[in-house]
């Protein structure tokens, strides 16, 4: 799969401020950081959940637990897609049930994989509530899905591609916007 | 990936690694309160179990339940199968009634493979006469693979009945395919001719190959498929091939000691042997859960493709 940048929507520092005022948000909302937990939806997601704690310690001196969630086997493509989607890692040491857990997001797109999100959660657990933390709302949603707390909202194509470069996996912090080549479509 | 599994000889490194992977997040989905993901719901997966089975299939129950799919079990006695149905009349009835995959143990070598000329559903061998087990085979590899940082280099020890093991053909191929040395070790009786051919190495003195080993392999002794005497007597092999005590003292630090299942206590492995903490006979069955709901999920997690354009595809390539 190749893809074109066509430019930056955020740097490293807009990013980092970014994160810093939706931690801000999130203890504003949830009045403090009692009975939070963090979910980072795999890839990229569970390192912007990461930050997001660590930002949270640094305001409030509470450490926020914090989960990684794949939600690869709740996708509503599967059986879909020319090969079965990769899979990334869960790890989801406590009990969410009564929490309040913030879902962190690289991307805010269609909404399916936040949908898918909340199904698997569930499967965990029955929080008190869930809200949405997103680096990106890029619009075009297909499903009555809003975010609660957003880095910035850009307004795209529906055929571009929106992909957050993160320095844990990437090497380096950006936010940028291009164009994917179409990928074929091989049989299974 | 693969359409069909019928021989670990299909996979290369990369996609026993890929499945290896995918299992590792299923083996998570097994720790949660609820160990059910919607992955395949609406898909359907048959048991075909023409010889007796009881964990392979419950395994592969479990795996398809745990991922949404329903599971028919067709156990071959009291069934259709002993009215005199042939295997293709049988297979054709399962697909007729829209099976997506299915999960076959016969004792005639080559089953699988046949069946897969027949049908537009995924076939999965679970054994074949004395062929190939090869979920069996990713199963333990995975096992191995939890305690030794690479397959590279990697001495397993295959001890005991080879000549009727399906799975010691199926772990001596994935091992090597993903770089590690399989010696095969028994009574020259239950050693094949054909064995050096798999890429082992074959050694008739187990004493002088523990030592070396990294992995210890038991093998079940097949007294229900040996059709003349291979040795004189249980007590005699239980000395010469068992893996005794003193026999696991001689085993490297570390050392895994392994057996695919059901054991034969006190004939191929001593009792508090099969009981040691660096026994893994018990991870090997959780595992096994894991790996076959990796391979179901990559195997049938795919684009459905049309019926016929499988059925042309079939008349080609069935093994892929």
């Amino acid at each position: 799969m190749t893809f074109v940048e066509r430019g930056r929507l955020l740097d490293e520092g807009e990013i980092r401020r970014s994160v810093t005022r939706i931690a801000h948000e999130i203890l504003e909302r949830n009045k403090g950081a009692g009975r939070l937990v963090l979910i980072g939806i795999a890839a990229r997601g569970d390192d912007l959940a990461r930050r997001l704690a660590a930002e949270i310690d640094r305001i409030e001196g509470v450490e926020v637990p914090v989960g990684a969630l794949d939600i690869t086997f709740y996708r509503d493509d599967i059986g879909l897609r020319g090969e079965a989607p990769e899979v990334h890692e869960t790890s989801i040491d406590l009990d969410i049930t009564g929490t309040t857990v913030v879902l962190v997001d690289d991307v805010l797109f269609t909404g399916r994989t936040v949908r898918a999100a909340m199904d698997a959660l569930v499967d965990f657990g029955r929080p008190r509530a869930i809200q949405l933390a997103v680096l990106v709302d890029r619009g075009h949603r297909e499903l009555p899905i809003r975010a609660d707390f957003v880095g910035k909202n850009v307004p795209t194509r529906r055929d571009e591609d929106v992909v957050v470069r993160l320095k844990e996996v990437d090497g380096e912090d950006a936010v940028v916007v291009g164009e994917r080549g179409e990928k074929e479509l091989e049989p299974a | 990936m693969i359409k069909h599994l019928l021989s670990i000889d299909q996979l290369d490194r990369e996609a026993i690694v890929r499945i290896l992977d995918t299992a590792e997040s299923f083996r998570e989905v097994g720790t949660r309160v609820i160990k059910k993901v919607p992955a395949l719901r609406g898909r359907t997966v048959v048991n075909l179990f023409y010889e007796n089975s009881t964990r392979t299939r419950i395994s592969f129950e479990i795996a398809a339940k745990r991922l949404s799919a329903d599971v028919i079990n067709f156990a071959t006695a009291g069934s259709s199968v002993a009215k005199g149905e042939s295997l293709k009349d049988t297979a054709l009835t399962l697909q007729a009634m829209g099976a997506d995959a299915i999960v076959i143990r016969h004792s005639s070598s080559g089953a699988p493979l046949t069946l897969s000329r027949w049908v537009t559903a995924s076939v999965l061998n679970a054994g074949d006469g004395t062929h190939e087990h090869p979920t069996q085979a990713l199963l333990d590899l995975f096992t191995i693979r939890e305690h030794f940082a690479s397959f590279e280099g990697l001495r397993v020890a295959v001890v005991g009945d080879v000549r009727h093991s399906r799975v010691a053909r199926s772990l001596t191929l994935g091992v090597a395919r993903v770089g590690g040395q399989v010696t095969l070790v028994g009574p020259p009786t239950l050693i094949p001719p054909e064995a050096p051919a798999w890429g082992a190495e074959v050694s008739y003195d187990l004493d002088a190959v523990l030592p070396k080993a990294d992995v210890c392999y038991m093998l079940r002794v097949q007294r229900e498929r040996q059709r003349q005497q291979f040795f004189p007597s249980i007590r005699e092999y239980s000395r010469l091939w068992g893996l005794s005590r003193a026999r696991v003292d001689a085993l490297p630090d570390g050392a895994l000691i392994m057996h695919p299942g059901p054991m034969n206590r006190g004939v191929e492995i001593a009792s508090d042997v099969a009981d040691l903490p660096r026994s893994v006979i018990t991870d090997q069955v959780t595992n096994g859960i894991a790996v076959r709901m990796s391979l179901l999920y990559l195997m049938l997690g795919g684009a459905r493709v049309a019926n016929h354009v499988l059925a042309a595809d079939a008349e080609g390539a069935p093994g892929e």
